[in-house]
């Protein structure tokens, strides 16, 4: 019988892409829980809804430019986008912002810029941030108010409802500003502890958003366990993050505190399973840190500072833009040189 | 406990080891034939000592490298040389080379051996060329002749020999199985080379999924100066520079050698051959091979007969042939696969895997790089295999070379944890492959380019010196012709002589004139020969000097287009050469019978009166 010709390696370790993509997935399914249990059915729709869309989308591209459609749907990558994008939007955010956001994401951050592993940009972030500044008023609006864990959250039709055809009656009290927007705005005119004393603070740090983010935590320490993803960005946000709010933000009379903003927030699923999108971060260990430090400050500085109440997206985006650079200076230093080769050819080399 | 250090990276592939652990070191069946390829080694291929049909003994050598670096190949075991042709052999490539085949007589008769009983009494060199003379290579890997090996460059003294027994990769167990049953052969190897070395430390490094071979070498060194260092498992633990970073601390400088950094590696199967070429005399012959994988019924390790075709072996381990899909030589994460098992063993085959397809499966489908990064994580060197594989795709050599493309080791982790499926190796191999094609292009191009520019240097140099020497000759007969003149003027009204020439034409006239007034002052008693009379003697003497001037600026010319001829290298060198030495000795002549004719002229007088 004719034998195999190949080259080596001859081993594999069977881990493929879509396997990978598939535990990002599940890792991010505590969240998801956390934020069905203290925010009603938003998350669950949104996500399911975004999902649907990416892939249906992607497909149609992958179609459109002449790509084997299922075997790229198979990766999982489309379906990952979506669901990102649907844990981060607000819970009643109208299904066509979503859906547009899903499909800048897709068509026009992912395949536009030449599909799978070509993307500069966060294919989720994109959409997310071009939904915010598109249509500020629902992206701002539509957050859920947090319930206790006893008490009655909007129906899954209201919900529905809500979502699809706008109507306003059976939600519209449960809808708030999120705590670290409550905060920023009220602490102009308050103390803090007046400002906390407001029901979004809850007992502990923001109600519900705590548990949501603990939940992302676990997920992502899962996924560090696993070796899907390093420790170095998410650590290395809120090594940022954290550094920036004891430098600049320690009176709680004039900044939020550093709990609200490492627990309200988008603070975990930003740090774990964000930032870490492997495509468009930074690839060594090095700039993986820098990458993460540069987006933990500017969500701090952005949050602290800017108009927008969370920032992940757009700080994730301008680290995006740094990331050839980064990725030009942190080389690692390989065996047997004395330094890295940092740069170009030609240019700082040695 | 001495202390270990790590090396970045590195993989944990299933062992699959102990499938060939399983039964004692066997000996394989005679071959129908035995096929020496006579390039085993790195280095110039040897060139047969034999003929064909010739008988040899075993251990006899049959081929030698008379010029150059690399070793000799020896007979495994006596019989007739059938035939010196191209064969198969172990390559990646599937190539053929030239090949010693002979047929074994069963008789198996050594040729006289020379055992060295005390080697501390021979001094390196002879110890180094009867190494050589064994015709032992680095039996690890590429072969690379032990002798040389042994002979690092004058300035670097070996502090550290390390003995590599880590054996990383999968399935092979060769070393293993040498060191549980010949522990102490490989440590009098191990003693000779470092008596050759004289290094301050001497280590074996075995990785710790070897209980059983640490034991064996750990009894086998008690009473000598030799540590065995146990260390963990993982994947390239024990390629050179890995071994030698996690043993000493230190990283061989890019592009150096271990030497550089005092420190040396040496295989464990070299070992074993070493103290076998000189206590018993033997050369390199035989070594140990692991066949294994799911399509033979009988996995582990065989001595084999270097030569032996890999077809004996597998039959020896019992292939099932509707079984086999792929066929390697070497390890999973290095070796290569086979096209055919009709190619021999040799000096450096440590393992043959004969896989089926569930074990060793077709690779999926190569998805995009999704940039995980788990190839850089996995990576030994520190490189970024990722970026390297964009700039090979890409064809942009010159960014994978400053990403340091050559210091991959192509261990294959990359490739092994990449969830895309990516064979980065493989486009890196390219990569390498096309920038030393390059590279040699280059070198060709600017090899041809001195070549053209020498070529017209020297044309031009060739005219100019043409030009000169057509001015020198037009000056020369310039002056001949001026001296004629101004003989004919001397004589005629005794005028000033033009050039140099003439001046000296005048003053050998003076000269003449004045010994014609000594002699004839002296009152000869010699018999005056049949004595012209002066009239009829001045035109005579007149005509040989015009003969002698003739002759003289003939010579000239002569010489000057027997220079030319030489520096042209044209073919008329020679007949150019036999017309100056004739034009030589006509001058010559014509100066004697002028002289002979002054002679004559200046005794006229003293006859005469
Ligand atoms: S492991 Fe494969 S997919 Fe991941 S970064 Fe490396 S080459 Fe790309
Ligand atoms: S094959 Fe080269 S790039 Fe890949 S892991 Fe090994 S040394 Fe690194």
């Amino acid at each position: 019988m004719a034998l195999v010709q190949q080259s080596s390696p001859h081993a594999h370790n069977a881990r493929p892409t879509s396997r990978v993509m598939l535990w990002v997935i599940l890792a991010a399914l505590p969240g998801l829980m956390a934020q069905t249990f203290f925010f009603g059915w938003g998350n669950l729709i949104n996500v399911t809804w975004c999902i649907a869309l990416a892939l249906v989308s992607e497909g149609a591209i992958l179609k459109l430019r002449g790509k084997p459609v299922a075997f790229f749907l198979r990766d999982n990558t489309a379906a990952v986008t979506g669901l990102l994008l649907g844990l981060s939007l607000p819970q009643f955010t109208p299904w066509w912002v979503s859906a547009m956001a899903v499909f800048s994401a897709i068509v026009v951050a992912k395949q536009l810029y030449g599909g799978l592993g070509a993307n500069p940009f966060n294919p989720a972030m994109v959409g997310y941030a071009l939904a915010l500044i598109s249509f500020p008023v629902a992206m701002t609006t539509n957050w859920a108010e947090a319930a206790t864990l006893w008490g009655d959250i909007p129906g899954f039709g209201d919900t529905l409802a809500k979502i699809f055809t706008g109507s306003q009656t059976a939600v519209d009290g449960w809808t708030m500003a999120t705590p670290l927007d409550e905060y920023k705005h009220k602490i102009a005119s308050h103390t803090s502890t007046e400002v906390l004393t407001h029901p979004t603070f809850g007992n502990l740090i923001a109600l519900g958003w705590e548990w949501v983010n603990l939940a992302f935590l676990t997920g992502g320490i899962l996924l560090i366990a696993l070796r899907i993803i390093t420790w170095h960005i998410p650590v290395a946000f809120l090594g940022g993050i954290t550094v920036m709010s004891l430098a600049f933000g320690s009176n709680p009379d004039q900044y939020a505190p550093l709990q609200l903003h490492l627990l309200a927030g988008g603070t975990m699923l930003g740090a774990f399973f964000i930032a870490t999108d492997p495509v468009s971060a930074a690839s060594s260990h090095q700039g993986k840190l820098i990458y993460g430090a540069g987006i933990g400050i500017l969500v701090y500085l952005i949050r602290s500072w800017g108009n927008y109440p969370d920032a992940v997206a757009f700080s994730v985006l301008l680290m995006n833009f740094a990331v050839p650079f980064i990725d030009h200076y942190t080389p690692p230093r390989t065996y047997g040189h004395h330094k890295a080769r940092r740069g170009l050819p030609g240019r700082n080399g040695g | 406990m001495t202390q270990l250090w790590d090396f970045a990276g590195g993989i944990h592939p299933p062992e699959n080891k102990h499938q060939s652990t399983l039964r004692p070191i066997a000996k394989t069946t005679l071959p129908e034939y035995l096929v020496l390829p006579l390039q085993q080694h790195i280095g110039e291929p040897a060139e047969p000592v034999v003929s064909v049909g010739d008988r040899v003994l075993k251990g006899q050598p049959v081929a030698e490298v008379r010029n150059g670096m690399g070793v000799p190949v020896h007979a495994p075991t006596s019989g007739i040389v059938e035939a010196i042709e191209q064969r198969p052999v172990p390559h990646p490539s599937g190539m053929s080379d030239w090949c010693i085949v002979i047929r074994p007589d069963h008789e198996d008769q050594w040729v006289a051996l020379e055992p060295v009983e005390d080697y501390k009494r021979l001094d390196r060199e002879q110890l180094l060329e009867l190494i050589r003379h064994a015709g032992i290579a680095g039996m690890g890997g590429a072969g690379f002749p032990t002798d040389i090996k042994l002979r690092p460059p004058r300035d670097r003294k070996v502090d550290t020999l390390i003995l590599n027994g880590a054996e990383c990769e999968p399935y092979i167990t060769a070393d293993d199985m040498t060191m549980r049953e010949h522990a102490g052969e490989v440590v009098s190897g191990l003693e000779i080379m470092a008596w050759i070395l004289r290094p301050s430390r001497c280590v074996i490094g075995i990785e710790d999924n070897k209980p059983e071979a640490v034991a064996a070498m750990r009894q086998a060194v008690e009473g000598t100066q030799i540590e065995v260092l146990v260390i963990p498992t993982k994947y390239p633990s024990g390629g050179e520079k890995q071994l030698i970073r996690i043993l000493t601390g230190q990283e061989v400088p890019s592009g150096g050698i271990p030497a550089d950094i005092g420190v040396m590696c040496q295989n464990i199967g070299t070992a074993v051959a070493v103290g076998r070429a000189v206590f018993e005399g033997k050369p390199l012959i035989s070594r140990i091979v692991t066949i294994t994988g799911d399509a033979v019924q009988d996995p582990g390790n065989f001595e084999v007969l270097i030569g032996t075709p890999v077809q004996d072996l597998l039959a020896a381990a019992g292939l099932q042939q509707e079984r086999l899909n792929r066929l390697i030589l070497g390890g999973p994460m290095m070796g290569y696969t086979l096209t055919t098992d009709n190619v021999p063993l040799v000096k450096t085959s440590n393992c043959v895997i004969a896989a089926t397809e569930k074990e060793l499966p077709a690779p999926p489908p190569e998805q995009p790089c999704i940039r995980c990064g788990q190839c850089a994580e996995a990576c030994p060197m520190d490189l970024l295999p990722q970026q390297l594989f964009w700039y090979s795709k890409a064809a942009e050599f010159e960014k994978a070379e400053h990403l340091n493309l050559f210091d991959c080791i192509e261990c294959g982790a990359c490739s092994y944890v990449c969830p895309s499926a990516i064979p980065l190796v493989q486009y890196y191999r390219f990569a390498k492959g096309e920038i030393r094609t390059q590279r040699a292009e280059q070198l060709k191009a600017d090899r041809a380019r001195e070549r053209f520019e020498a070529r017209q240097a020297r044309l031009d140099r060739e005219q100019q010196e043409k030009d000169q020497r057509r001015k020198e000759r037009a000056k020369a007969a310039a002056a001949a012709q001026a001296k004629k003149q101004a003989e004919a003027d001397n004589a005629a009204a005794d005028g000033q002589a033009p050039d140099d020439r003439a001046a000296k034409a005048a003053l050998v006239q003076q000269a003449l004139e004045r010994k014609k007034a000594k002699t004839a002052a002296q009152t000869s008693e010699q018999p005056a020969p049949a004595a012209p009379d002066i009239a009829e003697e001045k035109p005579d003497v007149d005509a040989l000097e015009k003969q002698l001037t003739q002759a003289e600026a003939k010579l000239n010319t002569m010489q000057g287009m027997l220079d030319d001829a030489r520096a042209q290298q044209a073919e008329n060198v020679e007949k150019l050469e036999r017309a100056v030495a004739k034009n030589h000795d006509r001058v010559q002549r014509a100066r004697q019978a002028l002289e002979l004719a002054r002679k004559q002229i200046a005794e006229q007088p003293a006859s005469s009166q």
